[in-house]
């Protein structure tokens, strides 16, 4: 039982870790309706410029933020410069830019900072919550992908802003009619996903080492996090991420190994999504012939 | 139309006479087009032609090579017959894998072929299968040598020129079958699946058996790919048939021109290539090298390299 | 007049001997010896590639230096992205279109089985290859092929026979990487425990590359009561398993494979203090251990990094690893003479006796024989005291 427990526990941890990276994902979807695959790369390069800040002298809080700051401009370059160009063309090949992104940032990073990990502070104390089973990080860790979490909800919910943005993505033809500015909203969306992931990576960092794939598994499960809660809502996108983590925690130790871990888990969110297709919060999509 | 017939004699022509004209090495890489050149036709027929996105074709790919693989290694099958039985197996398995995608649309979809690309390479592994898989050593097969009929008839070829000959054929074989598939009433019915399949289904089209389908036949398409691969590399490994493998067929395809049979092969150049081209480039950064050339080619031709050709040839023809 | 010209024949006539002496295989010349070799410089292995940076810059050294027998080196290598048919590709490139000379440290046990039959059919060397796997040592079925490090599965052997020795009543957990360099260490723990392994392993996990963390296995391996632990992960993970299993308050004797030996990339970031009592068998010095801080052995290695690979990490094992293999090679080399031919390359880097490099810890030495195809097979264990690395035990071969 204390085992079940601690694995658990683990479990909630890795899922914070998932469900971070979700956000991620969700925030970008719901600004542009495309899953960005470079998220994850993108949160990893903003970890490290805070890495450099923090080495260079700057403390803790203060490179937080400003690199914060610093990957919500990039997000914005990144849509402009990047992705505007090809708003056009077929949406497969936005996905390929995505991934030319992944490949450039994941690459280019490694030459700059090479493969030797690096450890990357944490803002909480070293003691241990619960015992022995979940570091105070892993806890604070949570606690703050949950604020963002609520910023975020409230963000597009309560303000006008937030709704431009859902707007803007769900039918930029009318939203222009309405006099919204689909490109800046574009722009924002990318940014502020930019920025939410670099809170995922400066969060991720200290548990799993900072390193240029570092991210490369997250993703993975980050993307079946947020399908599974339904990708066009942040909560959905968190709970997916608590469960999909403590699923593969407590079937690797319990039910199947660690050899197959990864196949089940998946297999298990395909079974999900054959019940409830567009996932366990998603809204479901009425087309109109 | 009879300009196009006479672009494909040429190509044929030309793609007889390579071996003959470059070196061993050169004519293995140019199999290794023609493998990759299958595999991205038959992603195309699901993605491009049916619309049902594939982050997995991968797997279909292993598959297929871990058959040709296993069956010379432990049932010592001559290697042609594994080509057909490799496509049969996928076939199978492409269409068991489409009857529950079938509710799955768009990301969902890709999700789910997402996961069967990622846990490939684990099933491949898994100790219960070891002993046939061969786990994570792999499995080694012999390079096959030409038939003796050619040397009676006074032909002679290397093994690498045969391997390149038969590849060759197969390739004209499947890109045949292809673009049958895609003109007639089948390739009507899928592109109808992909673009209203609300008013496909009214109109009396099964898409659920179109969609599965449409599955069946891209993963045979894929796995004979992997079979003729395995051959000509002769070697199968867990860890070779990867994610990134999924990621780099989607690439070639769109890259190459999505819904288009020309497309898999400007697609198949591009993935055997260019990473190669990438990499003297730069040592340090392959990969970044490898993405910018993948954007360039997005921004030029986001079509693919299918669609600006016939750019190219509509805008002659108009006065 | 007549003088010179008896002079002037007599040095021709002994002269010619001389130049008939130089034989060439495709790849040497008076000028230069062309290297072949295939790395992983992109996909989730890269931290591999810069193994062949090291070498690359090692030989740049080599070449600064005056070459070997007043050849330089041109060391060729290409990406395989640590995929088996790219490496295949590659390896054919090297060979049949770049013509190098042979093929050498190409990385990956996977990769190098792709290459294994072919080489061989060519009869190319493929020389000290980079990976740990006890295949590459059959002289008898494969003479152009060899290894160089001690294989993973006499490591895990020698740490079987240390637990034997001192833990007879054991509980061993064990986390491997599912791959074959995990799996490798894993069967030389069980071979090495013999009828015991059954009752003596109490639980096996593994993991892949792709997870994020291995905090779950360790929760588990805790779990099962192990008070042994073989640690078989690859730097990241061996950082975050030490790091671990310190936090949940379990303490087993741990034996951390040589992999992720380094103080400075592996146990530093996992904590020194959590790191204290690992067990490691190891056959280089590690540089950023303290032990060997005023090492006059180490002075060239240091001038090297800080010359030639100024932007690179002194505390990755993969510097001081490319040095010491590229070393190696440079006397197998300079023993060729000028025979360059691909068979005399095989017949010198089988003829290395007893060669010493400081960058090998003190008592290993680099012995080979037309009969014995690995270079190293001495490793010592050493425990990690908190601040350096300490050596125990003698120096143990390997057979």
């Amino acid at each position: 039982m204390d085992a079940l427990l601690h694995q658990v526990l683990a479990g909630l941890a890795t899922g914070g870790i998932y469900a971070s990276l979700a956000l991620a994902l969700v925030m970008i979807y719901q600004a542009t309706h495309l899953v960005n695959f470079a998220q994850g790369e993108m949160a990893m390069f903003t970890t490290y410029i805070a890495w450099s800040l923090i080495q260079a002298g700057v403390p803790y809080w203060p490179a937080f933020f400003l690199t914060i700051g610093f990957a919500f401009v990039l997000g914005v370059a990144l849509e402009y410069f990047v992705i505007r160009p090809v708003e056009r063309a077929p949406v497969l090949a936005v996905v390929v830019v995505f991934i030319a992104l992944l490949l450039i940032l994941n690459s280019v990073t490694g030459w700059i900072y090479t493969y030797t990990i690096k450890t990357f502070p944490s803002p909480f104390p070293a003691q241990p919550v619960f015992g022995a089973y979940l570091s105070s990080h892993e806890a604070g860790a949570i606690g703050i992908t949950l604020v963002v979490l609520a910023l975020l909800y409230c963000f597009f919910r309560f303000t006008p802003l937030g709704l431009a943005m859902r707007a803007a993505a769900q039918n930029p033809e009318s939203s222009r009619l309405v006099g919204i500015r689909v490109g800046w909203m574009l722009a924002l969306g990318w940014g502020l996903a930019a920025a939410v992931g670099s809170v995922a990576g400066m969060m991720v960092a200290p548990i799993v080492y900072l390193d240029p794939n570092m991210m490369g598994g997250v993703l993975l499960y980050a993307f079946a996090a947020a399908l599974v809660g339904g990708i066009d809502n942040p909560w959905g996108a968190v709970i997916g991420g608590f469960v999909v983590g403590v699923l593969e925690n407590v079937l690797g130790a319990f039910v199947i190994g660690n050899e197959l871990k990864l196949s089940v888990a998946l297999v298990i969110i395909i079974g999900v999504l054959l019940v409830r297709p567009s996932g366990f919060f998603g809204r479901v999509h009425v087309t109109r012939v | 139309m009879k300009k196009t017939w006479i672009l494909w004699a040429i190509l044929i022509i030309v793609a007889c006479a390579l071996p003959f004209m470059v070196s061993n090495y050169r004519t293995f890489q140019f199999t290794l087009v023609l493998v990759y050149a299958i595999a991205l036709l038959g992603l195309n027929i699901l993605t491009g032609y049916n619309g049902q996105i594939s982050l997995g074709h991968g797997a279909f790919y292993a598959l297929g090579a871990y058959c040709a693989a296993m069956l010379m290694d432990q049932a010592g099958a001559p290697y042609w017959l594994t080509v057909p039985a490799a496509g049969a197996a996928c076939l199978v398995a492409g269409f068991l894998f489409g009857l529950p995608a079938l509710r799955l649309e768009g990301l969902y979809l890709a999700l789910a072929t997402f996961a069967l690309g990622v846990a490939m390479p684990q099933l491949l592994k898994f100790h219960a299968v070891e002993k046939w898989t061969g786990g994570v050593q792999g499995i080694t097969v012999l390079k096959p040598s030409p038939p003796a009929f050619l040397a009676e008839a006074g032909i002679k070829l290397n093994p690498d020129q045969w391997l390149y000959f038969f590849t060759l054929a197969i390739t004209a074989v499947m890109f045949i079958l292809g673009w049958n598939l895609v003109r007639g009433r089948v390739g009507r019915a899928l592109v109808a699946v992909r673009d209203q399949h609300i008013a496909a289904e009214a109109m009396g089209i099964n898409n659920a058996l179109y969609k599965s389908l449409a599955f069946g036949v891209s993963a045979m398409f894929t796995g004979v790919a992997g079979a003729l691969g395995a051959i000509a590399v002769q070697f199968v490994a867990p860890d070779s048939f990867n994610i990134f493998l999924s990621i780099v067929f989607l690439v070639g395809i769109v890259v190459g021109g999505l819904a288009s049979i020309p497309g898999a092969l400007y697609g198949a150049l591009f993935i055997q290539f260019v990473p190669n081209i990438a990499d003297e480039i730069s040592k340090a950064a392959p990969w970044a090298i490898f993405g910018v050339f993948m954007i360039a080619f997005v921004y030029l031709m986001p079509t693919g390299v299918a669609g600006a050709m016939r750019l190219l040839t509509t805008r002659r023809k108009a006065p | 007049m007549k003088t010179t010209v008896i002079v002037g024949a007599i040095a021709a006539a002994l002269a010619l001997p001389a130049a008939a002496q130089k034989k060439y295989d495709p790849g040497a010349s008076d000028s230069e010896i062309k290297i072949g070799n295939t790395n992983p410089y992109s996909g989730p292995a890269s931290a591999y590639g810069q193994i062949g940076k090291a070498i690359a810059a090692y030989f740049k050294m080599v070449n600064d230096q005056g070459g070997i027998n007043g050849r330089k080196v041109n060391f060729v290598s290409y990406d395989d992205g640590y995929s088996p048919p790219k490496t295949v590709e590659m390896a054919r490139k090297l060979v049949e279109q770049d013509q190098v000379l042979f093929l050498f440290q190409t990385l990956g046990t996977p990769s190098n089985t792709a290459i294994h039959k072919y080489m061989n059919n060519m009869k190319v060397p493929q020389l000290n290859v980079a990976t740990g796997a006890s295949k590459w040592n059959d002289p008898k079925n494969f003479k152009w092929t060899m290894g160089w490090q001690p294989n993973y599965h006499t490591e895990g052997m020698i740490y079987a026979k240390h637990i034997l020795q001192t833990k007879p009543n054991a509980k061993i957990g064990i986390l491997y990487q599912n791959d074959d360099y995990g799996k490798d260490y894993l069967k030389g723990m069980e071979d090495g425990l013999g009828d015991k392994a059954r009752s003596m392993i109490v639980s096996k996990v593994s993991y892949e590359v792709s997870d994020p963390t291995v905090d779950s296995q360790i929760v588990q391996l805790q779990a099962s009561g192990a008070d042994v632990f073989f640690n078989i992960t690859t730097p990241k993970f061996a950082a975050q398993a030490i790091r671990k299993a310190y936090d949940i308050g379990w303490k087993p004797v741990q034996y951390l494979n040589n992999v992720s030996i380094s103080v400075g990339s592996v146990l530093t970031p996992a904590g020194l203090d959590k790191s204290v009592g690992l067990i490691t068998a190891a056959y280089l010095k590690e540089p950023t251990d303290a032990r060997w801080a005023s090492d006059k052995g180490l002075e060239p290695f240091r001038e090297f990094m800080k010359k030639y690979m100024p932007d690179a990490n002194i505390a990755d094992n993969f510097n001081i690893y490319g040095y010491t293999v590229g070393g190696t090679l440079a006397a197998a080399l300079k023993q060729c003479g000028d025979d360059l031919t691909r068979e005399n390359v095989m017949r010198q880097s089988a003829n290395l006796k007893s060669l010493r490099l400081d960058t090998l810890l003190p008592g290993i030495l680099i012995t080979t024989t037309p009969s014995d195809y690995a270079p190293l097979e001495a490793v010592q264990l050493q425990r990690f005291n908190g601040k350096q690395w300490e050596l125990f035990g003698d120096v143990m071969q390997s057979h």
